[in-house]
C-alpha cells in the first residue's frame, strides 16, 4: 500500500519533531475544544469531551488504540510505522491532561517490537487480530490481560475502565492530532475541514482505484477529490463503501462531501475513513454478502441474538445475492437486521445491520433484478 | 427520574425468566432472548415485578438503573 | 418426648428431606432448558427449585438436632460438622455429615449469590451432584431403617427420577437455553 502525504498534510511526514510543549493541566482539553478536534476512531466523539470526563476522576489511565480490526482500513498501521513519535507526543501529551500514572499502546503484533524500543513509560500491548479487538471495552480486557472481547457497559470506560480506574481509550490517529494541535494551535487545525468539522483525517482508500493507499485529507473533502487522491478510478464506479464494515454504500456520485453532514442523507458518515470504490463491473449484492459472511464469524461469542442473528442475516443476504427467486427475502434481511441492532454488548449488530441495510437500499435495482433470476452486473458468477 | 431495565447480554443466557415475569415489557425473540416490547423503561406501577425479574434471573444479567427523563 | 420419638423424627424429617433433594435435583437439571418443565413456567421452576431446597435444609436441621439429643445417637458435636469422625458406623454417618456440609455450602452461596458472582457460585453449584447420592447411601446406610422395604422403594424412585432426568440432559433430545451454550 502505497503511503502519500499532501502538500500540507502532517499525520504521515514521518519526521524528527521538536518535543512538544509544556501544557498547564487543562490547556490541552481548552485547545482540544476550541479546535473541534473529534474521534478518528470511527465515533466521532468530541475528544475535548472524552478527556475532561476521564481527567474528573481518581488517577487516571490513557490506551492508545491502534488495533486497527477493520481489514478495509490501513491507516493506523500508516501512522505507527510512519510517524511513531507523534503518536508518542499525543498518547503523553493526553496522559498529562487527565492525571494518568499508567501509559498503554495497543497495537498489531507485527508492530509491537520496534514500537517498545523508543516507547519508553508506555507499556506496548500487542492486539490480537480480530475485527472486535479494537472495540474500547474488548481494548480494556485485553490490557488487564483478559481476551480481548467486549464488556457489558453498565459503568462507562471513562468512569470505570481498567481494573476499575477512569480509562481514556483513544484511536492513535485522534493521539497524532493532539500532538500536532498542542504544537500549531487550533487556528492552525481550523485551517483545513469545515466550520463544523474542522481538521484533517486519514482515509484508507482501496476497491477499484489507481493507487489504493492511505492519504490526509480535510473533512468535507468532495468524493471525485478524495479518490482523486489515490490516482483516480481504475475504472468505472457505482458506489463507494463508506466508514468501513459497519459502515454504509453511498452512489458514486462526485460531489457528496466526505463529512458526517455531507454523509448523513445517505444515512452513513466516514467512520474510521475506510473507503472502497465499487466498480460497475461488481455485484453490490454479492459484495455485500461476503463482508456480511465476514462479519457473522467475527463475533465474540458472547451474546445471544449477535451470535444467532448475523449469521442468519449472512444467510439471507447470500441468499439474495444467489439470485434465489424468493420475494420474502428483502423482508427478512430487514426483520432480523432490526432485531439484532442494539441488542448485544457492543455495536458489532448494529454496525452489521447498518451496512447490510444500506446495501438494500443502494442497490435496490439489484435487489430487484435478483428477485427476478438476473444480476445487473453481466456474467456475476454465483456466490 | 425513571428506572430502566439493563441487560448485560455477554451474561444473558436466554433462560426466559424474565419475559415470564414481566410480560408487559420484555417478550422473547425466535432465539430465546428477551426483547424489549416498546423500550427497556419500566412504569412504577410494575416496579415490583421489575425487581422480582432482577433477581430471579439465573444469569444476574438484568439490572435496574435508574436514569434521569429525557 | 420418649426416646422413640425422636428416632422416628429423626428418620422422617430425614427421608422427607431427601425426596425433598430429589425433587431440587430434577427441577435444577431441568431449568437449564430454558422453558417450561412439567408443565410448570420457566419462573416457578426456580421458585419451586428454590423453596423445596430451603424446606429440605429446615427439615435437615430437625433431623440433626433431634439426633444430637437422642442418647443412642451419641452425637458429639463435632460429628455434626466434620465427616467421618462419629462413632457409630462412622462410615455412614459421615456421609451424612459431609452431605449437610455441602448442602448448606450450596444454599449459603446460593442466598449470596448476588455478592458471590455467577462464576463463583456456579463453581461451589456443582457440588450438588455429589450432596445428593451423598445423601442417598447415608439414607440407605445408616439408621435402623436400613434394609426395610419402604426405605428401598424410597430410595429406587429418588434414584430413578435422578437418573432419568440426567439422562434426558445429557441426550441428544436436549436443547439448551438460547441455542447458544
Amino acid at each position: 500500500m502505497t503511503v502519500t502525504t499532501l502538500h500540507t498534510a502532517r499525520l504521515l511526514a514521518g519526521h524528527d519533531l521538536d518535543p512538544a510543549p509544556a501544557l498547564g493541566p487543562g490547556t490541552l482539553i481548552a485547545l482540544a475544544q476550541e479546535a473541534g478536534l473529534t474521534g478518528r476512531g470511527g465515533a466521532g466523539f468530541p475528544t475535548w469531551r472524552k478527556l475532561a470526563a476521564v481527567a474528573s476522576g481518581a488517577k487516571a489511565v490513557v490506551i492508545g488504540n491502534g488495533a486497527e480490526g477493520e481489514p478495509a482500513s490501513a491507516k493506523d498501521r500508516a501512522l505507527l510505522t510512519r510517524s511513531p513519535q507523534l503518536v508518542l507526543d499525543g498518547l503523553r501529551l493526553a496522559g498529562e491532561a487527565v492525571g494518568a500514572d499508567r501509559l498503554y499502546l495497543y497495537v498489531p503484533a507485527e508492530l509491537s517490537g520496534p514500537l517498545r524500543a523508543r516507547a519508553e513509560g508506555v507499556t506496548v500491548v500487542e492486539a490480537p487480530d480480530a475485527f472486535l479487538s479494537g472495540e474500547e471495552s474488548a481494548v480494556v480486557s485485553r490490557v488487564e490481560g483478559r481476551a480481548a472481547l467486549p464488556r457489558d457497559k453498565r459503568r462507562l470506560i471513562v468512569e470505570s475502565g481498567l481494573r476499575g480506574a477512569p480509562t481514556l481509550v483513544q484511536n492513535v490517529e485522534t493521539l497524532a492530532q493532539l500532538a500536532l494541535l498542542a504544537r500549531n494551535g487550533p487556528g492552525w487545525f481550523r485551517s483545513r475541514g469545515t466550520p463544523d468539522e474542522p481538521g484533517t483525517f486519514l482515509a484508507t482508500i482501496s476497491g477499484a482505484v489507481r493507487e489504493p493507499g492511505v492519504y490526509e485529507a480535510p473533512l468535507g473533502i468532495p468524493l471525485h477529490e478524495l479518490i482523486g487522491l489515490a490516482g483516480g478510478p481504475a475504472a468505472s464506479l457505482q458506489a463507494v463503501l463508506v466508514g468501513g464494515y459497519h459502515g454504509g454504500w453511498v452512489p458514486a456520485r462526485p460531489e457528496i462531501p466526505v463529512s458526517r453532514a455531507g454523509l448523513r442523507p445517505y444515512a452513513a458518515s466516514p467512520g474510521a475513513g475506510v473507503v472502497v470504490a465499487l466498480p460497475t463491473a461488481s455485484c453490490g449484492l454479492v459484495e455485500t454478502a461476503k463482508i456480511a459472511s465476514y462479519l457473522s464469524a467475527q463475533t465474540a461469542g458472547q451474546c445471544g441474538p449477535c451470535v444467532n442473528g448475523l449469521p442468519r442475516l449472512a444467510e439471507t443476504l447470500t441468499r439474495l445475492a444467489s439470485r434465489e427467486r424468493h420475494p420474502a427475502l428483502p423482508a427478512e434481511v430487514e426483520r432480523v437486521a432490526g432485531l439484532v441492532a442494539g441488542r448485544g454488548a457492543c455495536r458489532h449488530p448494529d454496525g452489521t445491520a447498518r451496512l447490510v441495510l444500506s446495501a438494500l437500499r443502494t442497490f435496490a435495482p439489484d435487489v430487484r433484478a435478483h428477485l427476478a433470476g438476473n444480476c445487473l452486473v453481466e456474467g456475476e458468477s454465483r456466490v | 427520574m425513571s428506572e430502566r431495565l439493563h441487560i448485560d447480554w455477554t451474561a444473558c443466557g436466554g433462560r426466559g425468566l424474565c419475559a415470564e415475569l414481566l410480560p408487559e415489557v420484555l417478550d422473547l425473540d425466535e432465539w430465546g432472548y428477551p426483547l424489549a416490547r416498546d423500550g427497556l423503561a419500566v412504569p412504577e406501577v410494575l416496579l415490583p415485578h421489575a425487581r422480582r425479574a432482577v433477581a430471579q434471573c439465573p444469569r444476574l444479567a438484568l439490572h435496574l438503573q435508574t436514569s434521569a427523563t429525557s | 418426648m420418649t426416646v422413640d420419638a425422636l428416632w422416628y423424627l429423626a428418620r422422617g424429617t430425614g427421608v422427607v428431606s431427601l425426596v425433598l433433594l430429589t425433587v431440587v435435583v430434577v427441577l435444577g437439571v431441568g431449568s437449564r432448558a430454558g422453558r417450561p418443565v412439567f408443565g410448570l413456567p420457566r419462573f416457578a421452576v426456580a421458585t419451586v427449585h428454590r423453596n423445596a431446597s430451603l424446606l429440605a435444609v429446615a427439615l435437615l436441621a430437625i433431623h440433626v438436632l433431634t439426633l444430637f439429643f437422642d442418647p443412642y445417637a451419641q452425637l458429639r458435636f463435632v460429628d455434626l460438622v466434620v465427616p467421618f469422625a462419629g462413632a457409630y458406623r462412622p462410615v455412614w454417618l459421615g456421609l451424612g455429615t459431609l452431605g449437610l456440609d455441602l448442602i448448606v455450602a450450596l444454599v449459603a452461596t446460593s442466598l449470596l449469590r448476588r455478592r458471590l458472582g455467577v462464576t463463583a457460585w456456579r463453581a461451589v453449584h456443582w457440588l450438588a451432584y455429589l450432596a445428593w447420592p451423598v445423601a442417598l447411601l447415608h439414607g440407605l446406610g445408616t439408621g435402623t431403617d436400613r434394609g426395610s422395604l419402604w426405605l428401598w422403594a424410597v430410595a429406587v424412585s429418588c434414584a430413578a427420577a435422578v437418573v432419568s432426568a440426567l439422562g434426558w440432559r445429557l441426550s441428544d433430545r436436549f436443547v439448551p437455553a438460547g441455542s447458544l451454550r
